[in-house]
């Protein structure tokens, strides 16, 4: 082949592949705005079908296959269709959110009901923007299913909507009621007779005490530090008051190098440097880390309240892990000792161009009746936003004293979202900044300088939809 | 038969290049277009803005480090699998010598050919899990040999002073194996009585290595050399699998930067897809420098 065969053909290819082209962009972008005409499910509202929903529309639900499995959701929709017996529901269970459902997005065919979680999680930033999810408002005016004489809102824990708002537009139902803190077993503690401290200094004593015992104080997952970045930020919430943790989630100009945030730091740059880690920590995923935990090899490790379900295979009977807020930095701290973060987790949302959208919001009311919640905590043993669901339904043990936990905690309760409004910056940034911090790599102003440069690096992107939220 | 030539073509040819046009070109062509908008990939909303996402990706320092990392990578992984796997299949094939005038391989040669291949089973998935767990920084197998011997070991995957290093150990290995079965079948294309007379004139066997089979080999390893820099400029999988371009970007690539734009921490498809025609711009540069630069003349065996 010469030079000049090859010239021709590439030319001959390229007058073809112009006008395919033209006919081709058109379709990952732009296919979709069409299809918005197709038939949207809508019934009449009554007192006994507040939210309309059109009795045989078929209903298709997405869950994460996670740590929580599906069976729950299965009971849910067992409960939906006692009441639509005409109802045909779909049903998945997928890891992977983003790849399996962009494409659905895009062509504007998504399913009705979305567990947007994991590590495959839709960056919510990116979903709110585009205007792709339903607001969820008539969902909250709504009577409750079975819970009498109140709206589905009434019956919320506080904070639950919070969570799932932008700009006071509630639109994400998370629907778990998730404590982080420290954990610990209150075997080994008894064993040894050890206490958990409630000052740092004593904290500190503490972990020498521990290692002295030829155990280590600390273990994390190294592979995902922002896992330490909870306990480190919640330390300074509780020094300077929740504003702390609202200048961080309004990406205000240093607010990752605030006072609070320099003492913390220079508090818990002190595990590192007495060497209180685990050696080896640094190279372990969070199941790893975990496991080491529950072997007994290191006495404290940070994790919310999911880690009972998460490491139930591998703890040993009798172990019985308990949480416990961060150590008060000293008296001059804003919030009590027992003031602990508790959120809504476990995200569910409807798309704003699921053909049944009120079906899906029907959905969310069969999850947020008493009757739902007390069937997902007994079946993944985890609470839920509905509050008082737990009564009359035995807790395992870890679980009962996140509910201790939670209400030692009450009206001191603290949170932070900017997880949620930014995901890049909890998950990469803020992530790899604590991985440099807590191996000892970097000291405390090099590690707030770090997060500070990855919060300047958002709010800098025009491309970024920035959200604030009210003190 | 000169009739029975345009339905023959048409019939085999027709449906696979549709086939390709559809499925490989149309989503490359996309690719260029989405690349020119600001598109966050869950609507169907799209501006066009221009070459702004490749300005923006030239001042991205993390999109620098990711491709830093792919530059390494592309100097040392062809190298070592091509070195590594020249010398097994050379030593498979004639390591052993059987007097003064035998040309054969190393006892067990079969045993070795299929234990070097047994990477090349596994899937990259598992390869990474697999590694994972050798690296892991207090039971692993490599950490626990270490402490035998009374070593201190690093935290491999832990530490960025190490960790990319680790995960460019595990790239040559998942691939040596490919590459010896590919050289060993190229040597035995070469005929017996080159090697015989260059041992009868008292050859060592790095010289027959080095003149004689490396040259008669050139094109297989020119082919090799092609593979393995596409496959360093992506090593996505492994990564992702094995360190999603942690601790603190150390291991990061571009495919990986790629993908966390689009599918992990963020939606910015219209950015992504900015990566990824830089990216196929410079596997394609690669491709075509490395097959320019070792061209040389075809040799035939009558």
């Amino acid at each position: 082949m010469n030079r000049r065969d090859i010239l021709r053909r590439s030319a001959a290819a390229g007058l073809l592949a112009t006008p395919a082209a033209g006919l081709l962009s058109g379709c990952a972008t732009s296919g979709g705005g069409d299809k918005n005409d197709a038939e949207t499910y809508q019934g009449t509202k009554s007192a006994q079908n507040p939210l309309g929903v059109k009795e045989d529309a078929p209903l298709e639900v997405v869950i994460f296959g996670g740590g929580f499995g599906e069976e729950y959701a299965k009971a849910h929709e067992a409960m939906y269709t006692e009441k639509y017996p005409k109802a045909k529901i779909k049903h998945s269970s997928t890891q992977e959110i983003s790849k399996t459902l962009q494409p659905r997005f895009v062509d504007g065919t998504p399913p009705d009901v979305v567990n947007n979680s994991g590590s495959g999680q839709i960056d919510f930033n990116g979903l709110v923007s585009q205007n792709a999810l339903a607001g969820l408002d008539e969902l909250l005016a709504a009577p409750s299913l079975d819970i009498p004489g109140k709206t589905v809102k009434e019956t919320l824990l506080p904070g639950a909507v919070e969570v799932g708002s932008y700009d006071g537009k509630f639109l994400v139902l998370n629907y778990t009621y998730t404590a982080y803190g420290i954990w610990h077993s209150a075997k080994l503690f008894a064993d040894r007779g050890w206490s958990y401290a409630k000052t740092w200094d004593d904290h500190i004593a503490l972990c020498k005490q521990i290692k002295a015992a030829g155990i280590a104080p600390w273990t994390y997952a190294g592979l995902h530090p922002r896992y330490m970045s909870w306990p480190l930020i919640s330390t300074a919430i509780k020094l300077g008051g929740p504003s702390v943790a609202t200048a961080i989630d309004n990406l205000e100009p240093n607010a990752w190098k605030s006072d609070s945030m320099r003492t913390a730091a220079d508090a818990w740059h002190q595990i590192v440097k007495d060497k209180y880690i685990l050696d080896g920590s640094s190279g372990l995923d969070h199941k790893q880390s975990q496991t080491a935990w529950c072997q007994g090899k290191a006495a404290f490790i940070s994790c919310g309240s999911w880690l009972e379900s998460e490491q139930k295979d591998v703890t040993p009977a009798g172990f019985n892990m308990t949480i416990q807020p961060t150590p008060s930095l000293g008296s001059g701290d804003k919030l009590p000792f027992e003031a602990i973060r508790g959120t809504a987790g476990e995200p569910f949302m409807v798309p704003a161009k699921a053909r049944n959208v009120a079906g899906g919001l029907e959905y969310f009311r069969t999850m947020l009746s008493k009757k739902g919640a007390q069937d997902f905590t007994k079946k993944v043993a985890s609470l839920t936003v509905v509050a008082g669901a737990t009564e009359g339904v035995e807790l395992p043990y870890g679980l009962s004293t996140v509910v201790k936990a939670l209400d030692a905690s009450g009206a001191n309760g603290f949170n932070w979202v900017y997880n949620n409004f930014y995901r890049k910056l909890e998950r990469n940034l803020v992530d790899a900044a604590c991985g440099e911090f807590f191996s000892g790599r970097i000291g405390p102003a090099e590690f707030l300088e770090q997060c500070q440069k990855g919060a300047d690096s958002i709010a800098q992107d025009s491309s970024i939809k920035k959200y604030k939220r009210a003190a | 038969m000169k009739h029975g030539k345009w339905p023959l073509i048409v019939t085999f040819l027709v449906p696979p290049v549709l086939l390709y046009v559809f499925f490989v070109v149309s989503p490359y062509l996309q690719a260029f277009q989405i690349s020119t908008t600001d598109w966050l990939g869950y609507s169907a909303d799209a501006n066009p803005v221009g070459l702004a996402n490749f300005k923006a990706l030239w001042h991205d320092d993390y999109v620098w480090n990711a491709l830093k990392n792919n530059v390494i990578l592309l100097a040392l992984v062809p190298v070592l699998t091509i070195v590594l796997g020249l010398f097994f299949a050379t030593m498979l094939a004639m390591g052993g010598r059987k007097g003064s005038a035998g040309v054969t391989g190393v006892r067990g040669g079969a045993l070795y050919r299929t234990v070097y291949f047994f990477p090349q089973v596994l899937s990259v998935v598992i390869i990474a899990l697999l590694w994972k767990e050798v690296y892991h920084p207090n039971k692993g197998l490599l950490t626990s040999a270490l402490h035998g011997l009374g070593l201190p070991s690093p935290t491999w995957l832990g530490d960025p002073a190490t960790a990319f290093w680790c995960v460019l150990a595990v790239m040559v290995w998942s691939n040596v194996g490919f590459y010896v079965v590919l050289f060993g079948a190229a040597m035995s294309a070469v005929p017996k009585e080159i090697y015989e007379a260059v041992l009868l004139d008292g050859a060592s066997r790095f010289t027959t290595l080095r003149r004689v089979t490396l040259p008669l080999l050139w094109d297989t390893v020119q082919v090799a050399w092609v593979y393995l820099a596409i496959f360093a400029l992506d090593g996505f999988i492994l990564v992702q699998l094995m360190t999603n371009g942690g601790p603190n970007f150390s291991t990061d690539v571009i495919g990986v930067r790629m993908y966390d734009t689009a599918f992990g921490s963020e939606t910015k498809f219209g950015y992504a897809s900015a990566i990824g025609v830089v990216m196929f711009f410079l596997t394609l540069s690669v491709a075509v420098l490395s097959l320019r630069i070792g061209r040389r003349e075809r040799i035939e065996y009558s």
